[in-house]
């Protein structure tokens, strides 16, 4: 007798995950972009980035999933942790200590002003990271029950 | 202003480079070449640090232009930048001898990210002013060391990472309620505020109590007695490449914080816990070398000696005078070079004679003399045959010893001497000069040995300098050593003369 697997598909979850699926990624944005100065940032966002992706693995199946973060969850942490690297940098050019927070604005035309600055960066690397270490471990676990 | 950066680049170079090899870990060569240049530039930077440090005085760096006693400082001093360039020397040669040792299975597995994370993890730990940072560096090389550590999988290794990871816990534990306490006790984490703070408090009880708690919480890192035996059950079962830089570092890394601690921070009751230090010296010397006359394994026997070199260490601490200071400091400095140097020769051994058990090895002087001559120089060294570095650091640190009056040590650290000597002999006899057991060995041996002959030949030619040229060297550790004694400097550098 062939082993029963134990099945999440069903029509409700494939169809609420494909209108959830964006408003997630959507949120996250909001939480990392958030964080700065209210409850939020990296951490949180790649958190819920990552529950997107896992959600897409529920609903339709493991290769689904793969398909949709494109590259291998290691190298989102390692391109994650380069950006936090990196963000330790820019105040050297300018004369500042290490790890210094620089900040510049931006003034565009409709949203007024945009700031941008080294701690977004490593909140970015952070993101990043939180994504692809919760990935990692998720994709692990699928891929045992997979083969 | 410009050059406070080199501080941190022994850190963010490391970290930049896993990370970076992290994202192309499908691509091997890659990975390869940025494990040998990055250390190579590791290396570079390194030196620099040094000479700067040498030069200048005390560096400190306030991490993202937080003042002193608030933000994290990275701070260094001769000590600190002493060991950060033998942490890159020791991650150099090992990535050179990585690239010809390491099987791609272990690559995919991340083996290039996780030796990167442990270098920014032990020069983190070096270069740290605070204390709380220390403990996450800890942290850092503590997990990139689980993962090397297991890397393979195989059942022996299991049972060694089983012993490893819980007393290594259990002893980070035991950091984090010292530094809860300290905490609780004088409201900073800046090594050099607690310091001062620790010294004025009326209450001296409570200060004793947590020097006793980091004392054993280092003592387990630097498998002293009577906490070593996860040593020894975990050290010999990993690839050789990562086994000779833990073998270098790793427990190096708890005697750095022995040092560190018990010449900063807690000198006020020198007379409870320095005494506690000199017994822990003198019986993590002894239990060490005779637990190596038991074994007939190469890396166990090599094992067991790194448990008793770090009791020499211990000693130069524990004797607390400006001679045995310098001893223990060069005491590192030639052990580091030498203990890594000789798991790679053993790793060599086991390419070229097919195994690691004495019994089975044989006829290596016939086959391969260079290879010889290249375990005998830093197993004398190691023995302390002069004029090799070992001799100079066991002369300076039996000196120090005669002249404090410790004759127990003294007696203790001439005959664990004599015996390493017998253990070295054991391997030269066993492995090297009886006849082989098998006339022709079945398995061909590999070939293409070259650059890991180049790498152990460096090392070596390092150990034989250190020997030659001791003045500059022991110049160096005078210089660590009087800035240890004189913990005044390091608070003045990094809190700027503005105390309280």
């Amino acid at each position: 007798m062939k082993p029963r697997r134990f099945n999440m598909r069903s029509l409700i979850l494939n169809t609420g995950s494909s209108l959830l699926l964006p408003l997630l990624v959507l949120f996250s944005l909001f939480l990392l972009l958030r964080g700065h100065d209210e409850p939020g940032g990296g951490f949180i966002g790649g958190l819920v980035a990552a529950a997107a992706v896992a959600l897409k693995l529920f609903a339709e199946d493991y290769k689904a999933a793969r398909d949709m973060l494109r590259v291998h969850p290691l190298q989102l942490v390692g391109i994650g942790l380069v950006l936090a690297a990196v963000a330790s940098l820019p105040p050297l050019f300018v004369g500042e200590s290490f790890f210094t927070a620089q900040w510049w604005s931006l003034d565009l035309p409709i949203f007024g002003e945009l700031k941008l600055s080294t701690p977004l960066l490593f909140d970015i690397g952070v993101f990043l990271g939180v994504i692809g270490t919760v990935l990692t471990v998720v994709f692990t676990l699928a891929e045992a029950e997979h083969s | 202003m410009d050059l406070e950066v080199l501080v941190a680049l022994p850190i963010i170079i490391p970290l930049l480079l896993g990370a970076l090899s992290l994202t192309v870990l499908s691509n091997h060569s890659a990975q390869r070449w940025l494990g040998a240049i990055g250390t190579a530039l590791l290396l570079i930077c390194s030196v620099w640090l040094l000479l700067h440090t040498r030069e200048v005085g005390i560096q400190v760096l306030e991490v993202g232009s937080w003042p002193a006693p608030f933000g994290i400082v990275l701070v260094s001093d001769m000590l600190g930048a002493i060991m950060v360039v033998l942490a890159s020397i020791t991650g150099f040669a090992t990535a050179l001898y990585s690239l010809k040792t390491v099987r791609k299975r272990f690559e995919r597995f991340g083996y290039y990210p996780l030796l990167h994370l442990l270098l920014a993890g032990v020069n983190g730990a070096f270069l740290t002013g605070d204390i709380f940072n220390l403990y996450v560096w800890f942290e850092v090389l503590l997990v990139a060391s689980f993962a090397l550590l297991i890397l393979g999988g195989e059942r022996a290794q299991m049972e060694g990472a089983i012993k490893y990871v819980t007393l290594n816990l259990l002893s980070s534990a035991l950091f984090l309620t010292a530094i809860g306490l300290t905490y609780g006790l004088v409201g900073t984490l800046n090594m050099a505020d607690i310091a001062v703070k620790m010294a004025s408090l009326e209450d001296q009880k409570m200060v004793t109590v947590i020097a006793s708690l980091f004392l054993i919480a280092f003592a387990i890192k630097a498998a002293a007695f009577p906490l070593f035996f996860w040593l020894p059950a975990s050290y010999h079962t990993p690839q050789v490449a990562v086994s000779a830089i833990f073998a270098g570092l790793l427990t190096k890394v708890g005697v750095y914080a022995l040092y560190r601690v018990f010449t900063l921070i807690f000198t006020a009751d020198t007379g409870f816990t320095h005494e506690i230090l000199l017994w822990i010296a003198i019986f993590t010397m002894l239990t060490g070398v005779l637990g190596a006359a038991a074994q007939f394994e190469v890396r166990r026997i090599l094992s067991f000696h790194i448990i008793s070199q770090i009791g020499y260490m211990i000693l130069g601490l524990a004797l607390f005078t400006p001679l045995a200071l310098i001893g223990g400091v060069f005491y590192i400095m030639h052990h580091i070079i030498v203990k890594a140097n000789l798991f790679l020769v053993a790793g060599l051994m086991y390419r070229l004679g097919g195994s690691f058990e004495l019994k089975k090895l044989g006829g290596l002087y016939r086959n391969h003399p260079g290879l010889a001559v290249l375990f005998l120089i830093p197993a004398l060294s190691l023995a302390g045959v002069p004029p090799l570095s070992g001799f100079f650091a066991k002369f300076i640190l039996i000196k120090a010893g005669v002249e404090a009056g410790a004759w127990w040590a003294v007696g203790i650290a001439l005959l664990v001497g004599l015996l390493t000597l017998f253990s070295m002999i054991k391997i030269w006899n066993e492995a090297f000069w009886k006849a082989s057991p098998e006339p022709n060995p079945a398995v061909p041996a590999p070939t293409r040995n070259a650059l890991l002959y180049w790498t152990i030949g460096l090392l070596a030619a390092m150990t034989v300098c250190i020997g030659l040229f001791a003045q500059p060297i022991y110049q160096m550790a005078e210089m660590a050593a009087a800035q240890l004694l004189n913990p005044a400097g390091y608070i003045e550098a990094v809190l700027g003369g503005t105390t309280p």
